[in-house]
């Protein structure tokens, strides 16, 4: 998964790309409802660990959601193109002229944890996988 | 000229503020000291900022009196406070987006609006309250503390910019800048009493500004008159290459729009009112209160000259759904890189945890209620299997509702309707029932998906309370909104003999 920094704008990539996870665990085709099981895969898929507590609320809260917005469906779009975007730019270019970055020290100050003038991340080898 | 009777500095316009600075009638460290002691009087009540810098502001102002003072040539925004949305990073500056994942993060660059201002010689007073990554309609989704609305402490300031309205309804900013991704803009300005723009989609630089939904995110200004709202939509408008949606056109002429339709020139405009947007057949969820100062208003207009009929846009009825798909899917996607690794917060780092489960840890700590449940709907959405059902059927509907707008165009110059279908609600009424909460963007969300520009304007009161009328325009003709806005405020004013937001100020005096 890639994660963007804040500064990035290129706002008119769809969020597809990111989202077409494998959530097979869901089952295919149904239409209404969220079951707590659902919401809890869904929330380990976005990394967010949820607690029993938010399982049982936002399984209530998003089933009527979900109902809501499942009114779409109602739509005659048979032909309709999908609209991604409200402003048809495509391919904005500039020159590839090297720019300043943001000055490492003033960027490692705000990180949650900085060693040897790199960002610290927790351990990643040894995991499963 | 007499000498200025008004003591009160806070209650006056930006523009007043302006020639005053310029006629060396006032400096900027006294406007902005009286800025900071009306916050230092009122925000423990209204809570519509999240960080004030007392000592930064005035040393800031300090600088432009000197300048001014030295003979610089200086602009016409020169030493005007101003007030930030929390969504605007600013440098050095704390900024969270309403968030505690962000709690304590001091970016390390300006937005190009922040700049921009900056650059045109404005005092940053503050950065402003608001819902977490402007996920709300009434500021309660706060992280930190709900913004409560100077007409009625008991009461939301609106959402997501409901920091920055209440800070210049209630005098403690002269104007601020918002963002508006489903309405965050016009529906505070709405419940509290303000002119509030949300511009054309890609005419203002997103640069800089925290992504909610990102092919409908837009910042714009909030302020006491659509004269202000122009002046300043003109100053944080035009092309930013660093912004690769941004349109490379010219800032349409908004201050001058804004004066010719102060003098009521509205010969000829043609509006059409949305049927859809609490018309016949759709009033379901709609204040009678509200519904009457829109038709009053309507009424107004064609006294003016203008050609009213009413316009049928029949996708406006899916805005809704359509819009709480694809705002949670870019929000799934756009809230990714909040894992705690580069900025802002990271728990669980003590060497029992993997980095995913710091990760999650991170997100689960540092999110709200409504966030978390955005993230899952959107995740939901766009995963295989429904992204077809969901995701991509919300798109198609998006281009039913912007060929809604192009064919209304067709035969009308703008299009208006209620803001907010109803008036500011109690604390608390809605925040456990998010479709509640949905609801209160019905009327906001059909510009936001066509990336209309769409503005609000006090049409009066109802319950005591301000009421919005909504004018909406074709894409780059912003022009139009401040315009018609600008001839019903004038309008108003006139039959009122004073403005909106003096009631407000006698309320107070008066308490």
């Amino acid at each position: 998964m890639s994660t963007p920094s804040p500064q990035e704008t290129t706002g008119s990539q769809a969020p597809a790309a990111l989202g077409r996870e494998d959530t097979t665990g869901l089952g295919r085709g149904g239409t209404a409802g969220l079951g707590r099981e659902d919401v809890a895969h869904l929330a380990r898929l976005a990394r967010l660990a949820l607690t029993d507590e938010e399982l049982d609320h936002f399984a209530g809260q998003l089933s009527a959601v979900l109902d809501a917005v499942a009114e779409v469906g109602k739509a005659d779009v048979d032909d309709v193109p999908p609209m991604t975007h409200a402003v048809p730019l495509t391919n904005v270019t500039r020159e590839d002229v090297v720019t300043p970055s943001l000055p490492r020290d003033v960027v490692l100050t705000q990180a949650p944890a900085a060693e040897d003038d790199r960002f610290r991340v927790p351990q990643i080898l040894g995991e499963e996988e | 000229m007499s000498t200025p009777v008004n003591t009160d500095l806070t209650t006056l316009d930006a523009a007043e503020l302006g020639r005053r600075l310029a006629a060396g009638e006032t400096s900027s460290v006294e406007l902005t000291q009286a800025y900071l002691d009306r916050i230092a009087a009122q925000d423990d009540v209204l809570g519509a900022y999240l960080h004030v810098d007392p000592e930064v502001a005035l040393a800031r102002a300090g600088e432009v009196d000197a300048a001014r003072a030295a003979g610089e040539e200086l602009g016409p925004l020169a030493g005007l406070p101003v007030a930030l949305k929390d969504v605007f990073v600013t440098e050095g500056v704390p900024t969270t987006s309403g968030s505690r994942i962000l709690e304590g993060w001091r970016p390390p660059y300006d937005a190009t609006v922040a700049a921009r201002l900056k650059a045109a010689g404005t005092v940053l007073l503050g950065k402003t309250n608001m819902d977490e990554f402007a996920m709300g309609s009434s500021t309660e989704n706060s992280a930190y503390r709900p913004t409560r609305n100077p007409w009625d402490p008991d009461r939301i300031p609106g959402g997501s910019s409901g920091g920055s309205s209440a800070a210049v309804a209630g005098g403690l900013a002269p104007w601020a800048l918002g963002t508006d991704t489903g309405g965050s803009i016009r529906q505070p300005a709405a419940l509290t009493g303000l002119v509030g723009h949300k511009p054309t989609y890609g005419a203002v630089s997103r640069y800089g500004l925290i992504a909610f939904s990102s092919s409908l995110d837009q910042a714009g200004p909030m302020a006491r008159t659509v004269l202000d709202a122009a002046v300043l939509h003109e100053a944080i408008g035009g092309h930013d290459p660093r912004d690769s949606t941004s349109i490379d056109a010219p800032v349409p002429v908004l201050v001058k729009a804004s004066q010719e339709g102060a003098r009521g020139e509205l010969a000829g405009l043609r509006v059409g009112v949305v049927r859809e947007l609490g018309g016949d057949g759709h009033t379901d969820g709609y204040d009678a209160g509200v519904l009457e100062r829109v038709r009053e208003t309507v009424e107004l207009l064609a006294g003016m000259g203008a050609e009213v009929r009413e316009v049928s846009c029949p996708a406006f009825d899916l805005a809704l759904p359509a819009y709480y798909l694809i705002a949670p899917s870019e929000a799934s996607s756009n809230l990714a890189r909040f894992e705690g690794m580069r900025f802002g917060l990271r728990v669980g780092d003590d060497g029992s945890h993997s980095l995913e489960e710091v990760m999650s840890l991170t997100r689960e700590q540092g999110f709200g209620p409504e966030v978390k449940r955005r993230i899952v709907l959107g995740t939901y959405a766009l995963s295989a299997g429904y992204y077809d059902a969901y995701y991509g059927q919300a798109q198609k509907v998006r281009t039913l509702i912007t060929r809604d707008f192009t064919s209304a165009f067709d035969d009308v110059d703008v299009l208006v309707s209620p803001t907010s279908p109803t008036v500011a609600w109690p604390i608390g009424a809605r925040v456990d029932d998010p479709l509640a909460m949905y609801a209160a963007d019905l009327c906001t969300l059909p510009a936001s998906l066509a990336g209309l520009p769409a503005i609000s304007v006090p049409c009066g009161l109802s319950e005591g309370l301000p009421v919005g009328f909504q004018v909406m325009a074709p894409a780059l003709s912003d022009d139009r909104c401040y315009r018609v806005a600008a001839a019903v405020e004038a309008a108003l004013d006139a039959a009122r003999g004073s403005r909106l937001l003096d009631e407000l100020a006698n309320r107070e005096a008066a308490a």
